[in-house]
């Protein structure tokens, strides 16, 4: 079995050299396997972004506390920053990069670009992908559903990130009709 | 061309694709200008434009992209006056463009930092001529292609249009456009109504690769066969590294090397690194964050290990008791003999905090070194500072050092210092290798450049009718950066960036002080978005309110009649135009009037208003507010801000909104305290910054149409958040919060 891939391409992981179904001795990132070789104690956040240089994922603050490194694990919202690659064997990561399919962006990306949420634009893909978790949960979410998001924003985009969920849940319902 | 080879003037050149470049300004610093345009005739030429043979448009964007929106509003300007659809411009980050000319060192795009919102106001005119030259050499191409005048020619939309209405696309005139010589007289600007990108709602240019994770940070840098490096620094101020154990950092997977990094001394300026520390390299952050709990260190605690900002605030309010050696501010009439025979006199003081920047993205660098270059690449609000920090560290000349600009995750004013590239640059050196600097959240809260700390004294006369005749501001406070080199070489007063002797109501009231006491402190401290603004926006607007409140007068009208009758005053800040006490009076009005200021409030709510003049814009907030328990609730959050002709309407507004909620967040809740010495916070959990559950539901944002020369936004929006906000809690519970964080406070008193 071939260790990390070591010579990942900045956008795109390489390709898989198994099919997709997700086995105990890989982490499937993206719907790609991987066969992480390194520490197994590395947290998720510094796997993904120093080894596979998939940086869309954040480093924020190191503790869980503010939700920069946001990236679903089996569909649910998780601190990479504190999640240890081992903890993620067997397991299905979707970060930032993975989000948009084939069909096109997420009707949270094309949200976003819609509601012209970002200013400094760092803290954006946790904050999707916090919402993304939220909608996949609750298709139709209220104002207090959105306000327990946790994740931190120092730019102050909190109103626009509202209207872009909202805008979100609504594009996802007319898309499913 | 006057026998001056075109070549050598002319950075208008086709490439092999039939693209255009279109440079503007001249050649060389030494030659004529070809016309007036350059604010700063020493500045040297660059290349904006690009225009490809199927008509795609390039645009570069000079400035430091750190949320201010200067990526997508600076290059509008150009594609305004160039003539083209928005959709049919791409835009690309330029790099920073030093270049040496026989005048000395300048820059080929101009200004390229971002402080003092100046990027709107410094590129209005430079960049929209960039787009109007660019379009000139189109025209004539056309005119030349069609043999008819120039004159009878007319751009619209990317191509070029006769009077037969024949047109030539932009992309199918570029490489004969490329080979004209530039204008010799000025191009004539489009008028205001002529506009159709200027003044329409933009969104940002990089929306959709920062919602796909492909926008570029300074931190998503990665060179290769970098090392990545973190540093443990010393945690006592100005303290020193005594002993270094490193063998089991040594011994961690991954661990390539230990460096010491020697910190500036006690009585130096910093205009390096900022403290001194461990480095450990190694061949991923974790490993390296690994190797750096293993170090075992013995520091030298330096001179302030009794420092604390209990002791300091007690210092702060001696001084302003004993009232000695005051370095005086402004002196307007006599405000002593005006108080003494004053039917009415009240004073308060208000107490602000350290404060730090919290960047989202924490600083760091990545930095490759060669015998003689370097590239660059981290998130930059100086890039100018940082030239000049590897050219001093390295010996490498400037031109020969390449630093490539990114998006920054927050800049707030942490960026203008460049501490973070003296330490790559160092670590690099002693590593022989490119290096990733990494800061963590740890190393952020606790080694910044921090607004300053002091205590504002305030103290008014008044007549029988309850007019202010006299107004004295004393502040004591650690000078903004006294290791500053301008402030440690004597060059710039003590009091900037504490005091403004230009701010409200100064030259309103005929008889006004403002002095200031220097605070000896060893904490760095540097510029905080809207440095001074912020910090005395809060004890002057609270003041005003505290007037009103015992004078039985309206804030709003009382504010009003001290501005009184619009008129131009001076406000020696920089050099922004002056202060128009029309406009602020306008913004004021407006908030008044979209909170329903006159609308009596019940259940317990209350409205709080403050308005403040920031960099040549002008803004206003009003909040309603109930404290519920030891709760406070924002029911309404309005913003009324000038900032001259708004360029991007939906980019102010976001920067309305960010500041507004930015102030609102920093007033409740943040201060960076001392105690023996050491920042006692540590991460987001000690300082915690507003999560979407606190913030207002949104913030109303009003702009004033104008046709004012635009300001920038970035900063405006943030002083007047905090009075108001305290204003508001006053009407709302009787309480008065003169000390910050207001949450803390509030508790208290409550």
């Amino acid at each position: 079995m071939p260790d990390t891939p070591s010579r990942a391409s900045k956008t795109l992981p390489p390709p898989a050299p198994i099919g997709a179904e997700k086995k105990a001795e890989e982490v499937q990132i993206n719907g790609r396997p991987y066969y992480p070789g390194g520490d197994p104690d590395m947290p998720l956040l510094w796997y993904l972004r120093d080894v596979l240089r998939l940086t869309g994922t954040k480093y924020g603050c190191g503790i869980g506390a503010c939700g920069a490194c946001t990236v679903l694990i089996d569909g649910k919202a998780q601190r990479a920053c504190l999640t240890p690659v081992k903890a993620t064997m067997g397991h299905a990561v979707t970060t930032i990069e993975g989000l948009a399919t084939d069909a096109g962006l997420h009707p949270l990306q094309r949200a976003w670009i819609e509601e012209d949420v970002a200013q400094c634009g760092y803290c954006q893909a946790g904050q999707i992908m916090a919402a993304a978790d939220l909608l996949a949960r609750n298709p139709n979410p209220g104002d207090d559903d959105i306000a327990k998001i946790p994740n931190l924003c120092r730019c102050g985009t909190y109103p626009r990130i509202r209207r872009a969920i909202k805008r979100a849940a609504q594009i996802a319902r007319e898309g499913s009709k | 061309m006057n026998g001056l080879s075109r070549r050598a003037f002319l950075f208008a050149t086709a490439t092999a694709s039939g693209a255009l470049l279109v440079s503007w300004k001249f050649a060389r610093a030494d030659q004529p200008l070809p016309y007036r345009g350059a604010r700063d005739e020493a500045q040297a030429l660059g290349d904006f434009v690009r225009i490809e043979a199927n008509g795609d448009v390039i645009i570069g964007a000079r400035g430091c992209e750190i949320g201010q929106g200067v990526k997508t509003s600076l290059p509008m300007l150009i594609a305004e006056e160039l003539d083209v659809g928005w959709d049919r411009v791409r835009v690309e980050q330029l790099p920073y463009g030093y270049v040496e000319t026989d005048k000395g060192p300048s820059n080929r795009y101009g200004g390229q930092g971002a402080g003092g919102s100046d990027n709107i106001p410094s590129g209005w005119k430079e960049l929209r001529e960039a787009g109007a030259v660019a379009r000139w050499l189109l025209v004539q191409a056309a005119a030349a292609r069609w043999g008819l005048p120039a004159a009878q020619l007319r751009s619209q939309s990317g191509a070029v249009i006769a009077p037969d209405s024949r047109r030539l696309g932009y992309g199918e005139l570029a490489a004969e456009a490329a080979a004209l010589d530039l204008p010799k007289d000025p191009v004539p600007l489009k008028t205001p109504e002529q506009f159709s990108i200027i003044g329409k709602p933009t969104r940002t240019v990089d929306g959709e690769a920062i919602v796909t994770g492909r926008a570029q940070f300074g931190i998503d840098a990665y060179f290769t066969d970098t090392l990545f490096a973190v540093m443990l620094r010393c945690p006592h101020l100005d303290g020193g590294v005594e002993k270094v154990d490193d063998t089991e950092a040594r011994k961690v997977p991954g661990v390539k090397n230990v460096v010491v990094i020697e910190g500036p001394n006690a009585d130096e300026p910093i205009d390096g690194v900022l403290a001194s520390g461990v480095a450990v390299l190694a061949d991923s952050t974790w490993a390296a964050l690994k190797g750096r709990e293993k170090l075992k260190v013995e520091w030298t605690e330096g001179p302030w290990t009794g420092e604390s900002t209990s002791a300091l605030a007690a210092k702060a309010n001696e001084l302003l008791d004993r009232n000695e050696n005051a370095v005086p501010v402004r002196n307007d009439g006599d405000f002593a003999k005006t108080r003494k025979q004053a039917p009415i006199h009240l004073e308060a003081r208000y107490e602000m905090p350290f404060l730090a920047h919290a960047t989202m993205e924490p600083p760091g660098a990545q930095i490759s070194i060669e015998k003689d270059k370097a590239v660059l690449v981290a998130s930059l609000q100086s890039p100018s500072g940082a030239s000049q920090i590897i050219s001093k560290l390295t010996g490498i000349p400037r031109k020969d050092i390449e630093i490539r600009l990114t998006r920054s995750g927050g800049g707030f004013g942490r960026r203008l210092k460049n501490d973070f590239v003296a330490e790559a640059t160092l670590i690099a050196k002693a590593a022989g290798k490119p290096v990733k600097l990494i800061w963590t959240r740890e190393d952020d809260l606790q080694h910044d450049f921090f607004r300053p700390f002091g205590v504002h004294a305030m103290s008014a006369a008044l007549d029988k009718k309850k007019k202010i005749i006299g107004w004295s501001h004393r502040c004591a406070a650690t000078p903004r950066n006294y290791r500053d080199r301008g402030m440690a070489e004597g060059k710039t007063p003590l009091y900037i960036g504490c005091v403004e002797p230009d701010d409200f109501p100064a030259g309103l009231v005929a008889n006004l002080e403002k002095s200031y006491f220097p605070v000896a402190s060893g904490m760095p401290r540097g510029w905080w978005r809207g440095p001074i603004h912020t910090f005395h926006a809060f004890a002057v607007q609270s003041f005003i309110d505290e007037i009103a409140v015992a004078t039985k007068q309206d804030a709003v009208q009382l504010r009003l009649d001290l501005l009184g009758p619009p008129r131009h005053m001076k406000y020696e800040d920089s050099d922004k135009p002056g202060f128009e006490t029309g406009r602020l009076a306008g913004v004021l009005q407006l908030a008044a009037d979209k909170i329903g200021w006159k609308d009596k409030r019940s259940d317990g709510h209350g409205l709080g208003i403050a308005c403040h003049f920031t960099f040549g814009g002008y803004a206003a907030h009003a909040f309603e507010v109930s404290v519920e328990g030891s709760e406070l609730m924002i029911h309404r959050a309005v913003c009324a801000v000038d900032v001259g002709r708004v360029v991007n309407p939906l980019g102010v507004e976001a920067q309305m909104m960010g500041g507004t909620l930015d102030g609102i967040s920093t007033a409740m809740n943040l201060a960076i305290t001392l105690k023996d010495g050491q920042v006692q916070q540590r991460n987001f959990t000690d300082y915690p910054l507003m999560r979407m559950a606190q913030s207002p539901q949104s913030v109303e944002v009003y702009m004033v149409e104008s046709t004012e020369e635009p300001s920038g936004a970035g900063e405006i929006g943030v002083p007047s958040a905090a009075p108001a906000l305290a204003n508001a809690i006053y009407a709302a519970t009787t309480v008065r919060v003169r000390k910050l964080p207001l949450l803390a406070e509030l508790k208290r008193m409550l």
